[in-house]
C-alpha cells in the first residue's frame, strides 16, 4: 500500500467555494426514527421497485416493502418498524413523482415483539468462505445502490458482462461537491469498514487493483485511510487528487487515478476495465455482508448558511427533510433555497416534506445571500464555459442552439457527452442557465430516441 | 374559496446552485479600469480636446444605448457597462482634435447601427467601436487623419503633424531602392520616433493608441484578472513583428509600437463577442489580424490597417469557431 | 451604350436558350396529382398529419400510403376535394381544436416555489416538479405556444389559452405539454371541464381554488350516469365529446367553477 499523487490532470474544471468547514468537524450523529417516514419506491437509478404493502399493513425494520422490478433496479426495505398509513405518489427530490409508503413509526407491529429491535435483518456472512455468487446476491438483497448520487444498482456494477474484466476498483472519496462532508466523516470514522468493503468487492470482482481517490484538501481522511489500509496486501494505492471540481465525476476520476479515458456514451467505465464506487457504498457492502444489515440508513450532511447547527446525520432512508432540519436546531435565518445534494449537482426542492433516499448525500439550506439567480442575458461569447467544461464541450454553442430550438445542432456538438456537472453555468458571467439548456437538449434527444425505438418496435410487431 | 399560499417560496432552479460571481458588468468594469492608464496618458499628451472627445463618445454611447433599448421595448442594458466600454474605446481610437459632432455621429453609429440593430451585446458581428471608427475614417477622412502633436499645448507653434506610419509606409517601397537613394531611407527612418518616445507615447496618433507602456499595463491587468487570455495579443503582435522582419522596411519594434497594433491586439481584437472562443481559434484569429494589418500597411492605400484587419477577422470569426470546435473528452 | 445593351441582351439570350434546353431534357416527371393535392391542402405545413409539410403528405396520399382525412387543418372540405382528385372515398373528419384543460390562473392556483431558469414548461417541470402547487396543472411557460405553427396559443395570467379561430388542430401542443393537459376536442363542443387533476377534492382544494373535486354534480344535472355525458378518471370529470352535454345550465351549477361554456380565448387580432 502506498500513497501517490495523481499523475493525470483533466482539462477544465472550476474552483467553487467549498464551505466544508461548516460541517467538517461534526461527528456523525444518529437520528432516532422519526414519527413518520416516506419510503419511496424510486430511490435508485432505473425502474422503480414494485410496492408490496398496502395501507394498514404492519411492517418490520428491514422487511422488503418494494420488490426489485427489472434488471436495473433494486429492492426497497422498510427503514423502521411501523404501520403503513398510505401508499401514494409523492414528489421525489429530483422532481419526479413515484409511489411512496407513508409509514407511521409510532404504531409498532402487533404480535410477538421482535427479540432485538435493531438486530440483524439478514444472516451475517463470512466473506472469506462465501462464494462470489453469494456475496453478489447479498449486495442485491441488501438493496444497495451507488450512494454518491446517481444510485446505480451496485450488484449490476459488480457483475461485469461476460468478456469484460475489472482491472481497477476505484474508491471515490473525492467528495468534490461544496458543503458536503458525509463521505469525509465516513472515511474518518469508519475507515476499517471501508477496508472490509474493499476486500469483499475485490473478491467479487476477481481481484482487481484498488485505487482510493481522495482530494488533497482532506489530509485527515487520507491519514485515516492510510492507517486502515496499511497492512492490506495486493495492489492498493491511495491517489491524492488535486482540488478541482468535478474530481468526483466517474470519468474524470478514472482519468486522474489510472490515466484511462472512457469513450463517449454509451461506453461505460467497465469498457476500460474500471469500476468506481463511492466510499459510502463500500461501507454499506461491508455492513450487508458482515453484519447482515441492509442499506436502511445513510449519512447525510445538513449544512448551508441558514441552518442553526450544521451536522452529519445518520438517518433512516425516508426521513423527511423537515425532521433533519429540526434535528439541526432549525433555521438560523430565512431559507431562500433548499437543495437536496450539493450545490453543483443537487436538486432544488419546493418543500421540506420531501424525504431522503439512499442517494441523499446532503441537504443544504441556503440564505438569500448565497443564492445566485439565472438571467436571460445573451451570451457574450467569453469562452469561460468552454474553458471550464471538463468534457471539453463547446457549452456556449450548445446553449445558443438549444435557445433557438435547434436540438440537432446541440446533438452535433456532442451534448449527449455532457455530464451536467454545472461548471459552465458556474462560470458564466451572463448568468445563463447553460447546464439547464444541455439538460433540455438531452431530454428531447432521449425522448426522440425512445419514440423512434417505440415506432420501430411497433413496425416490427406488424 | 381560494387556497392559502405561503408568503415565502423557495427558489427553484436547475443545478448548479453556486456561481463564480463573475459578471458581465464586472468584466466591463475591468476593461474600463485597464483602459485608464492609456486614457490618462492620452489626456496628458493631447490635452482638453482629448477630454472632450472621450466625454462626448462615452455619454453619447450611453444615451444611444438607452434610447435604442427603449425603442426596441427591451430591458435597459446600460448597467452592463458595455456601452461605456464601447464609447471609451471609440474615443481612444479617434484623433484628439476631431470635431465633437463627428464623435457624436460615430458613437451613435457604434451603438445604434453596429450593436443594437443586431440585438445588443452578444449579437453584434463586428466590434462596435471599430466599425464606427472605420465608418468615420471613410466619412470624415480629413479630420480623422489630422493629428495633434503630443504636448502641443506646451508648444503652441505647430499644432498638427503626420503620424510616423505614413513615413513607414514609404519605407517598404524605399527598401527596394535603398541603395539608389540612401537619403530617402535615412529621411524616413529619422521620422520614426525614438524607442523611448514609442514606449511612452510621445508621438502623434489616436488618443489611446500612442503609449505602449500604458497599454501593456492595462493588458497585464486584464490577463491577471483572467478577462482575456494571452492567445490573441501574442499571436497578433508576433505576426506583425515577424512580418516586418521578413518584409523589411521600418524596424519591427516600430511596426508594433506605432498605430493601433497595441490597443488593437490587447483591447479590440480580444473583444469576446467578435472573436473565437477556443484557444486554437484565438491563435488563428490573432495571426489573421496581424497578417492583414501588415498587408494593408504595406500594400493598402491607408497607412494604418489595424482596424480593417480586425474587422475583416471579426467577419471570419464564426468560421474559425466552426473549424476549431473542441474535441470532447473521450471522443475518438 | 449600344455595346452595353447588346452585351446584356446577348447574355440574356444565351442564358434563356440554355434554360430552355435544360427544361426540355432535365425536367423531372412528376405525378401531376401531387401538385393538385398540394394545392388542395391548406399549405400551413404544420406537420400535424405526421408528414414533413403539406407536400410530404400530398406525395404520401398519391402514393396511397397515407389515409385521406389526416389533415386536421383542412377538415372535411379539404378531404372531400382530395377524394375528388384521387378518386377515393373521404373519411369523415370533424374540425378539432386544442383545449387547455386547466383554469388555475396565478390568482386561483398556488405556486410553491419561485422558478428561475429557462422559460419552457418541460424543463420547469423537471425542476422540483414545477413551481405550481397542482402538479397536474398548466405551468404557463409556453412550450405549447412556442410550437404552435399558427400562433394560436398565448399565455394569460400564467395559463395557456387557445384561439379557436386560429387553431388548426395539428396536435403539436398536445405532444409537447409535459403535463399532458391539452386535448383536441370537436370545435363544435361548447361545454368543457377545465381541470386535469384526478386527486381527491380536499387535496385539489389545497392547491387550487378552481379544481374539479369529482362531486359528480355535472353528471347528475345532465341526466345522470345513463345519459353518459361525462366520464370520470379518479376524482376528475371529463366531458364525453362523443356525446356532449347540451344544457348550458350545468355550467353555473358546478361548485368547483372549473366548468365553462366555450373555453376558447379570442386574441384581439
Amino acid at each position: 500500500m502506498k500513497t501517490v499523487k495523481s499523475q493525470f490532470k483533466f482539462k477544465g474544471g472550476v474552483h467553487p467555494d467549498y464551505n466544508k468547514e461548516l460541517a467538517r468537524e461534526q461527528p456523525i450523529e444518529r437520528l432516532l426514527v422519526p414519527a413518520e417516514l416516506v419510503i419511496s419506491m424510486s430511490q435508485h437509478l432505473g425502474a422503480p421497485a414494485k410496492c408490496l404493502v398496502k395501507p394498514g399493513d404492519f411492517v418490520r425494520r428491514g422487511q422488503v416493502v418494494g420488490e426489485k422490478n427489472g434488471f436495473i433496479s433494486v429492492c426497497v426495505r422498510a427503514s423502521a418498524d411501523g404501520k403503513v398509513k398510505a401508499v401514494e405518489k409523492r414528489l421525489g427530490p429530483a422532481g419526479g413523482k413515484a409511489d411512496a409508503i407513508i409509514l407511521d413509526t409510532t404504531e409498532k407491529p402487533e404480535g410477538e415483539a421482535p427479540a432485538v429491535a435493531d438486530g440483524p435483518v439478514l444472516p451475517p456472512l463470512d466473506w472469506k468462505t462465501a462464494s462470489r455468487e453469494e456475496l453478489l446476491k447479498r449486495v442485491e438483497e441488501a438493496g444497495i445502490c451507488g450512494m454518491g448520487g446517481a444510485g446505480f444498482p451496485t450488484n449490476v456494477k459488480l457483475n461485469p458482462p461476460p468478456g469484460k474484466r475489472c482491472e481497477y476498483l476505484i474508491l471515490n472519496g473525492a467528495e468534490c461537491e461544496p458543503y458536503l462532508t458525509a463521505d469525509y466523516r465516513l472515511m474518518l470514522e469508519r475507515a476499517p469498514r471501508i477496508r472490509l468493503g474493499v476486500e469483499i468487492m475485490r473478491k467479487i470482482l476477481g481481484g482487481p487493483a484498488v485505487r482510493i481517490a481522495i482530494e488533497a484538501n482532506k489530509p485527515e481522511a487520507i491519514k485515516a485511510m492510510e492507517a486502515a489500509f496499511a497492512d492490506i496486501d495486493g495492489n492498493v494505492e491511495i491517489v491524492v487528487l488535486p482540488v478541482l471540481y468535478p474530481q468526483g465525476s466517474e470519468k474524470h476520476q478514472i482519468f486522474a487515478t489510472v490515466g484511462r479515458v472512457v469513450p463517449e456514451p454509451p461506453a461505460l467505465p467497465i469498457d476500460v476495465g474500471c469500476v468506481v464506487e463511492n466510499v459510502g457504498t463500500v461501507a454499506a457492502i461491508a455492513d450487508a455482508v458482515e453484519l447482515g444489515e441492509p442499506l436502511l440508513d445513510r449519512v447525510t450532511t445538513v449544512s448551508g448558511g441558514a441552518v442553526a447547527t450544521p451536522k452529519n446525520i445518520l438517518a433512516p432512508c425516508g426521513t423527511k427533510y423537515s425532521d433533519l432540519i429540526a434535528f439541526c436546531g432549525g433555521e438560523k435565518e430565512p431559507v431562500a433555497k433548499l437543495i437536496s445534494g450539493g450545490t453543483m449537482m443537487g436538486f432544488a426542492v419546493s418543500t421540506a416534506e420531501i424525504a431522503t433516499t439512499k442517494t441523499t448525500s446532503g441537504l443544504l439550506l441556503l440564505p438569500r445571500s448565497k443564492v445566485s439567480q439565472y438571467s436571460s442575458q445573451p451570451c457574450i461569447n467569453c469562452g469561460r464555459c468552454v474553458r471550464a467544461c471538463p468534457m471539453n464541450l463547446n457549452a456556449a454553442e450548445i446553449a445558443k442552439a438549444v435557445e433557438s430550438n435547434d436540438i440537432k445542432a446541440a446533438e452535433d456538438a456532442h451534448v449527449m457527452t455532457c455530464i451536467e456537472c454545472g461548471a459552465c453555468s458556474f462560470s458564466c458571467p451572463a448568468y445563463r442557465p447553460i447546464t439547464q439548456f444541455c439538460r433540455r437538449a438531452k431530454n428531447s434527444i432521449r425522448a426522440r430516441i425512445a419514440a423512434e425505438k417505440a415506432k420501430a418496435a411497433a413496425a416490427a410487431n406488424k | 374559496m381560494k387556497p392559502k399560499e405561503t408568503a415565502e417560496h423557495y427558489i427553484l432552479s436547475s443545478s448548479p446552485h453556486a456561481h463564480s460571481n463573475s459578471s458581465v458588468s464586472r468584466i466591463m468594469l475591468d476593461v474600463i479600469l485597464a483602459l485608464l492608464p492609456t486614457t490618462a496618458v492620452g489626456v496628458w499628451f493631447f490635452g482638453m480636446p482629448a477630454v472632450w472627445t472621450i466625454a462626448t463618445c462615452v455619454s453619447t454611447c450611453i444615451v444611444t444605448e438607452a434610447l435604442c433599448r427603449l425603442a426596441m421595448k427591451r430591458e435597459n442594458t446600460i448597467g452592463d457597462l458595455s456601452a461605456i466600454v464601447t464609447g471609451l474605446l471609440l474615443a481612444l481610437n479617434l484623433p484628439a482634435g476631431i470635431p465633437l459632432w463627428m464623435a457624436v455621429v460615430g458613437s451613435v453609429f457604434a451603438i445604434g447601427v453596429s450593436k443594437q440593430v443586431f440585438g445588443g451585446l452578444g449579437m453584434n458581428p463586428f466590434n462596435p467601436a471599430l466599425a464606427a471608427r472605420a465608418f468615420m475614417l471613410i466619412s470624415f477622412t480629413g479630420p480623422m487623419t489630422t493629428w495633434l502633436k503630443p504636448l502641443w499645448w506646451k508648444t503652441p507653434d505647430a499644432v498638427t503633424t503626420a503620424t510616423p506610419l505614413a513615413a513607414m509606409k514609404g519605407m517598404f517601397a524605399a527598401d527596394a531602392t535603398a541603395h539608389a537613394t540612401p537619403h530617402a531611407a535615412q529621411n524616413a527612418l529619422e521620422q520614426i520616433p525614438s524607442l523611448c518616445n514609442l514606449l511612452t507615447g510621445n508621438m502623434p496618433g489616436c488618443i489611446g493608441e500612442v503609449s505602449a507602456i500604458a497599454l501593456a499595463i492595462g493588458a497585464a491587468y486584464l490577463l491577471w484578472r483572467k478577462v482575456i487570455t494571452w492567445h490573441i495579443p501574442v499571436a497578433f503582435i508576433a505576426t506583425v513583428a515577424v512580418y516586418s522582419l521578413i518584409a523589411g522596411g521600418a524596424p519591427a519594434y516600430a511596426q508594433v509600437l506605432t498605430g493601433g497594433v497595441m490597443i488593437g491586439a490587447c483591447f479590440m481584437a480580444t473583444d469576446y463577442v467578435t472573436s473565437p472562443t477556443t484557444s486554437k481559434g484565438k491563435l488563428i484569429f490573432g495571426f489573421g489580424c496581424g497578417l492583414l494589418c501588415m498587408l494593408i500597411r504595406q500594400f493598402g492605400s491607408y497607412p494604418e490597417g489595424c482596424s480593417f484587419a480586425i474587422l475583416i477577422m471579426n467577419a471570419v470569426a464564426p468560421l474559425i469557431n466552426r473549424w476549431t470546435q473542441p474535441k470532447p473528452f473521450g471522443a475518438k | 451604350m449600344t455595346i452595353a445593351i447588346v452585351c446584356i441582351a446577348g447574355v440574356g439570350l444565351v442564358a434563356a436558350i440554355v434554360l430552355a434546353i435544360a427544361d426540355k431534357y432535365l425536367s423531372v416527371k412528376e405525378d401531376p396529382r401531387i401538385g393538385m393535392v398540394t394545392a388542395a391542402l391548406p399549405g400551413a405545413n404544420c406537420g400535424g398529419c405526421g408528414f414533413p409539410g403539406c407536400d410530404g403528405y400530398a406525395r404520401a396520399l398519391v402514393a396511397g400510403t397515407a389515409p385521406n382525412g389526416a389533415c386536421a387543418a383542412g377538415g372535411d372540405a379539404c378531404a372531400a376535394e382530395i377524394a375528388k382528385i384521387l378518386g377515393v372515398e373521404a373519411a369523415a373528419t370533424e374540425k378539432r381544436v386544442a383545449l387547455v384543460k386547466c383554469c388555475g390562473t396565478r390568482s386561483e392556483a398556488i405556486r410553491v416555489g419561485d422558478y428561475n431558469g429557462i422559460c419552457d414548461c418541460n424543463v420547469a417541470a423537471a425542476t422540483a416538479g414545477g413551481d405550481k402547487g397542482c402538479t397536474y396543472g398548466c405551468l404557463g411557460y409556453g412550450a405549447c405556444a412556442n410550437v404552435c405553427p399558427k400562433n394560436a396559443i398565448s399565455i394569460h395570467d400564467g395559463l395557456a389559452k387557445v384561439d379557436k379561430r386560429l387553431c388548426i388542430g395539428c396536435g403539436k401542443c398536445v405532444a409537447i405539454c409535459p403535463k399532458r393537459l391539452i386535448e383536441l376536442v370537436p370545435a363544435s363542443a361548447t361545454i368543457h371541464v377545465l381541470c386535469n387533476n384526478p386527486d381527491k377534492g380536499p387535496s385539489v382544494r389545497k392547491v387550487c381554488g378552481v379544481g374539479c373535486m369529482g362531486c359528480h354534480l355535472c353528471e347528475k344535472n345532465s341526466g345522470g350516469k345513463e345519459a353518459g355525458h361525462f366520464t370520470f378518471q379518479g376524482f376528475l370529470a371529463k366531458v364525453n365529446y362523443a356525446n356532449p352535454p347540451a344544457d348550458a345550465q350545468i355550467v353555473a351549477k358546478c361548485p368547483a367553477k372549473c366548468m365553462v361554456e366555450d373555453a376558447h380565448f379570442e386574441s384581439g387580432n
